[in-house]
């Protein structure tokens, strides 16, 4: 099968007195790569610059809030059924009367926890969520570790912070604002 | 002043400068190399990376020593030590400039002026294969051994034709003293203009004299487990890495001495007399030779360039590839450069040896327009 066009057939007759003498070949190959010499390097400086991440890139998970800062989650456990990594792990709890402010359905995750040395990034579990509640940053990346306790992140670092946030949410399918 | 101390002075910057720039060849390699592969090239110490020698240096002294138990043990330090030596030693005949004058004194800008300058760099650098070979040998690894053998006996096939390509500029000038060649090719009188094939010869064999790719046999990874100095750390494969640069640099400065004419420029007198003029005999002559120097030193460095970007275009020779263009390809074309450089002297015809250059260039066209050499086609059209 003919991948591409590249192959060459080999011509093993014996060396003309041009070939021979070395020097028109070096001559060329000197030629081009002090073409490459003055070309626009490829190298990006990473800390100083950095790649711009893709639109749909899939990074680190929020856990979302709604519009009056009430958590979405209700603890369904789609998203963890949906994990072909088995990543997500969680615990439902009833919300008490007077816990309406932090929790928008009656039921809702008292732990829910991800495992980012499980997790593939493959953003099933937002796509299992009925809620909307969680989602793959395109923003950001998860966090460098030296522990093996810093790897699973709990709902401290899950759900997004009032006054930061997540750039992503239930906009990216319904095109509605938070 | 002392005679002394002035000797003294210009060899100790003669010295210092050797150093700087084989230290700043690492970093231009690496930098010439990154820009070739249309990368940066280091550019974390420093300014645009300028530290990395230094950040280098420092690494290769806090690595481990390691001496292995079956070496010998003082043969196996002597090697790099020889290796550094010789190649320090090589830049003492060169001149880098024509003269100062201070007070009543002429002071050369060369550290020694001899007779038999280019027969001391020669007997030098031949030495410094010693270095390669005792590492080698001493080492007691069958590799490293073979990394050794391969080095001698490639500079010794190399330095037969390197001496007959040089016979052909001694011819032309008459002396042995790298000054009086120098001195010879005083305005635009270059040697390269009269000796192309000597040239291309003699830069061949520089090449693999300083085992620089494509002819860097001696230490070669994937046949030899690295080479000569597979056994060595520390700062000792250090001194054999240091030792590469700094024959560079030597032969960077031999070339530019024996065929670009040293510190003589197009239009140096016209300067020379209009300094003289402007500011007085003395100073005048001064500043002219500064600038010779400068341009003597743009040539080394363009030299030194000009080794670093054949090494990342060619890759390395087959050893029986090397043993043919050595043997059958440079030596009998050296021999016929003495005989054509001769016949040009005693007819009053220097140009002579072009002829055998458009000779070959034309057999060469020759056989490209009569045998069409068939072209390369896609394997299954």
């Amino acid at each position: 099968m003919k991948l591409t066009n590249r192959a060459k057939q080999i011509d093993n007759s014996p060396m003309t007195v041009a070939e021979r003498l070395y020097i028109p070949a070096i001559a060329t190959g000197l030629g081009i790569t002090i073409k490459h010499f003055f070309k626009k390097k490829a190298t990006i400086n990473y800390p100083e610059e950095q790649r711009p991440f893709s639109s749909i890139f899939r990074g680190l998970h929020v856990l979302k809030r709604d519009e009056q800062g009430r958590e979405r989650c209700t603890a369904c456990g789609l998203c963890a059924v949906a994990c072909p990594a088995e990543a997500i792990s969680m615990t439902a709890a009833e919300r008490k009367p007077g816990e309406e402010k932090l929790y928008r359905e009656e039921k809702y995750a008292a732990v829910y926890e991800i495992n980012m040395l499980r997790c593939i990034f493959c953003g099933l579990c937002e796509e299992a969520c009925p809620k909307a509640a969680i989602f793959l940053q395109p923003d950001k990346i998860a966090p460098a570790f030296v522990d093996r306790e810093q790897v699973i992140f709990g709902k401290d670092r899950l759900v997004e912070k009032m006054d930061d946030r997540a750039t992503t949410g239930i906009q990216k399918y319904t095109g509605v604002k938070s | 002043m002392d005679p002394l101390i002035v000797n003294a002075l210009i060899i100790l910057s003669i010295f210092g400068i050797t150093l700087l720039i084989a230290t700043y060849s690492t970093w231009a390699e690496r930098k010439v190399a990154g820009f070739i592969q249309d990368r940066l090239g280091p550019n974390r110490a420093g300014w645009g990376g300028l530290m990395q020698p230094l950040a280098d240096a420092g690494k290769m002294f806090f690595k481990e020593d390691f001496i292995p138990a079956h070496a010998n043990k003082w043969l196996f330090i002597f090697g790099p030590s020889l290796a550094m030596l010789t190649a320090c030693m090589a830049s003492a005949v060169i001149p880098f400039g024509d003269s100062f004058i201070i007070g009543e004194n002429i002071v050369l800008v060369q550290a020694i002026e001899v007779n038999i300058g280019i027969l001391y760099v020669f007997g030098v650098v031949s030495l410094g294969v010693y270095g390669l070979m005792i590492g080698g040998w001493a080492s007691n690894n069958k590799f490293s051994l073979l990394g050794a053998v391969r080095a001698a006996s490639q500079n010794i096939s190399y330095e037969l034709a390197m001496g007959l390509s040089i016979i052909a500029i001694i011819l032309m000038s008459g002396s042995l003293s790298l000054r009086t060649i120098v001195e010879g090719q005083h305005g635009g009188n270059w040697n390269i203009l009269y000796q192309p094939l000597g040239f291309i010869i003699f830069l061949t064999c520089a090449f693999a004299e300083c085992n620089r790719t494509p002819f860097d046999l001696p230490e070669c990874e994937t046949e030899l487990i690295g080479g000569y100095h597979t056994e060595y750390s520390s700062m000792k494969l250090g001194f054999y890495l240091f030792a590469e640069y700094i024959n560079m640099f030597a032969s960077s400065a031999v070339t530019a001495c024996l065929f670009f004419g040293g510190f003589n420029y197009p239009g140096m007198d016209a300067v020379q007399n209009e300094l003289i003029k402007s500011l007085g005999e003395s100073t005048g002559h001064n500043i002219a030779t500064g600038i010779g120097i400068a341009v003597m030193f743009a040539k080394i460095l363009f030299g030194i360039f000009f080794f670093m970007w054949v090494r990342w275009t060619l890759p390395r020779f087959r050893y029986d590839q090397l043993m043919n263009l050595g043997w059958k390809g440079l030596i009998p074309a050296a021999i016929l450069n003495v005989i054509l450089t001769g016949a040009g002297i005693l007819l009053e015809m220097r140009w002579l040896s072009w002829v055998a250059v458009l000779i070959v260039i034309g057999i060469a066209v020759l056989q490209a327009s009569i045998s069409q050499k068939k072209e390369l086609r896609a394997q299954r059209a």
